[in-house]
């Protein structure tokens, strides 16, 4: 695999073929970015279009029609208080969305960064980035997200910031590690040698040949974040009610298992499905661009 | 050998002293007076704020108070509940063994699942088998525990009714949140399992032991499982912490009294020295497994060099 892709790049190179038309020439013969991508375009249309397509306001509560089943005019049925629940799905992805961008943004910018400069650098900084990684890496993510929430307070920027500094670590380490190997290759010291000043190797120079490894991190790190913010709000510190949440919305719903299992069924899909479809795009964007990188 | 474990231990000192004070000033990292949130949400007064200022220590130097917060707790005292007023260290201690019970059976599940898994796509490499198996691992990390929570209680419980659907206490009450915090951890591990395995078939020495003509089994079990599993290893750390992490989640949903769902209804009812006394307890205790599985990894791999 490992060999098969160096020498697929050596012969694109040969055919003076770029870089990004190879890449995109391979994403589209892998079954992964294609099904992956697909769900996902899907998913981001419906929710972008989610006033158009919903026949109902996500929190306008119909009074006399609590907890119906699926049917022609509420496709996914009602919940407790009589609220659309296609409605609260579409506009439920909206919020889950921002969440998985908006985490995965701080998480791979700031790791990015500290990784940058503690692989650069070396010496004390980053023995102390990295002990602060470490003491980052100690807690049960889940268990760091809700110890923020609880110091910041229960709302949902507190949850996205608390799930991007959750899963920071792992942009730090990858980052490091590709910036010890590529700041020894020569075009390095050479940039160094023209007196070229650090923020300008590291941004223009190691950067961009350590952006596969954060691309992949990043697209499987929208997945978990997804999970993850909607797991916050499922424990009740992250949306509050009434706001249409995916993991809100499945906590409300457990009340009603046995009589309505429409409730729980439909968010949960959602979740399911968007997340499914990050995961095949993410997987497949590995296989290309960094296949040894194991996530 | 010696040398490198003292080492290991030495090395997390800084660590461990950090995590401390990160736990300590969690308290004044909120927003507001740190008296105030002892108080709670009740309306107070001037004095009543000074009095809790005084009790606390929380006139005195910040440095002061962290020597004092470390005293205390290398008594193993970690202070009283805000709410209910016990001892932290006894509510965590009353809670952690059903914690630990669901941990391990699920760390149990998901190792079982997730090697067998990870060996069987590995071994039947590009076929409908491995197709098969992989896909189910993507769903495994696919689908949230809270979901498959409650999909699990909803067939297996409201259906079918084979089990309780919540509660603890019996061997029954515990399949379905340990099978369901097993899955995603299974599905991690299974696709681990896969890549590492594949790895080691390709290598030199499982070629020689096969034209040697040893047995299939031979090779598989003696010359590839062994090494296969060396940085599985090393993740099996990180699944106790996702498993830990989820079992706040199956405890909340399953209603089963242990560490994780205490933490969520503290996070909630601002407990702030239940919140910091467990955090600390949590992290020490990550911590401590985490060297202990990098001193299993010296023993079971020969190749790495104990000095």
């Amino acid at each position: 695999m490992t060999e098969q892709s160096t020498v697929r790049v050596k012969l694109e190179q040969e055919r003076g073929e770029s870089r990004i038309l190879g890449f995109v020439r391979r994403a589209r013969r892998s079954p992964n970015v294609i099904v992956g991508t697909t769900v996902l375009s899907l998913v981001i249309i419906l929710v972008v279009l989610a006033p158009v397509l919903s026949p109902f306001d996500p929190i306008e509560q119909f009074r006399r029609e609590r907890l119906m089943g699926p049917s022609a005019t509420h496709y996914f049925g009602t919940d407790n208080l009589g609220r659309d629940i296609f409605a609260r799905v579409l506009f439920g992805g909206r919020i889950s969305l921002q969440v998985g961008i908006i985490s995965v943004s701080i998480a791979s910018l700031g790791g990015t960064f500290l990784g940058l400069i503690s692989g650069y650098y070396g010496r004390w900084l980053d023995s102390l980035i990295m002990r602060l990684i470490d003491v980052l890496l100690s807690f049960p993510s889940i268990l760091l997200a809700l110890a923020i929430v609880a110091v910041l307070g229960r709302d949902l920027r507190n949850v996205m910031l608390a799930v991007g500094i959750a899963t920071l670590p792992i942009y730090t380490r990858v980052v490091r590690a590709s910036t010890l190997s590529v700041k020894e290759i020569d075009y390095i010291t050479a940039a160094r040698a023209l007196g070229a000043p650090a923020w300008r190797i590291l941004f223009f120079h190691i950067l961009p040949n350590v952006l596969a490894p954060i691309i992949v991190v990043s697209t499987n790190g929208i997945a978990g974040a997804i999970i993850a913010g909607a797991a916050l709000s499922f424990l009740g510190v992250g949306a509050q009610p009434p706001t249409p949440e995916w993991g809100l919305m499945l906590s409300q719903g457990q009340e009603f298992l046995r009589v309505a299992w429409w409730v729980t069924t439909f968010p949960g899909l959602a979740i399911m499905v968007t997340v499914l479809g990050i995961n095949l795009l993410g997987d497949g964007l590995r296989d290309i661009l960094d296949p040894r990188l194991k996530i | 050998m010696i040398r490198y474990i003292a080492n290991r231990l030495l090395q997390a000192i800084p660590t461990v002293i950090l995590v401390t004070i990160l736990v300590f000033l969690m308290l004044h990292f909120t927003p507001g007076d740190p008296a105030q949130v002892f108080l709670g949400d009740r309306h107070s007064t001037p004095e009543q704020l000074e009095r809790v200022r005084a009790e606390m220590g929380l006139d005195r130097p910040l440095y002061e108070q962290y020597l004092n917060y470390m005293s205390n707790v290398l008594h193993g005292d970690l202070g009283r509940s805000l709410i209910t007023n016990f001892p932290v260290d006894d509510t965590i201690l009353t809670r952690i063994p059903h914690t630990l019970e669901l941990t391990l059976a699920s760390m149990l599940i998901s190792t079982v699942l997730g090697v067998g898994l990870g060996m069987l796509a590995a071994l039947r490499h590009n076929t409908i088998i491995d197709t098969i198996a992989m896909a189910f691992a993507l769903l495994g990390i696919s689908v949230p525990v809270y979901w498959s929570s409650l999909l699990f209680i909803l067939l297996f419980s409201v259906k079918l009714g084979w089990f309780p659907p919540i509660g603890q206490g019996s061997l029954d009450r515990l399949v379905l949140p340990a099978f369901a915090l097993a899955f995603v951890s299974a599905g991690a591990l299974a696709r681990m399992v896969r890549s590492s395995m594949l790895e080691v078939l390709n290598q030199d020495y499982v070629i020689t032991a096969r034209s040697k003509g040893l047995s299939e089994r031979v090779v598989i079990f003696r010359h590839t499982l062994r090494n296969a599993l060396i940085p599985v290893v090393t993740i099996l750390g990180l699944t106790f912490g996702n498993l830990v992490g989820g079992a706040v989640l199956t405890e909340t949903i399953f209603a089963r009294l242990g560490i994780g769902r205490m933490y969520v209804q503290a996070v909630v009812e601002k407990d702030f020295t239940l919140v910091q006394g467990t955090t600390l307890f949590v992290a020490l205790s990550y911590v401590l497994i985490n060297i202990g599985i990098d001193l299993i990894y010296v023993f079971i791999d020969p190749r790495i060099k104990y000095d």
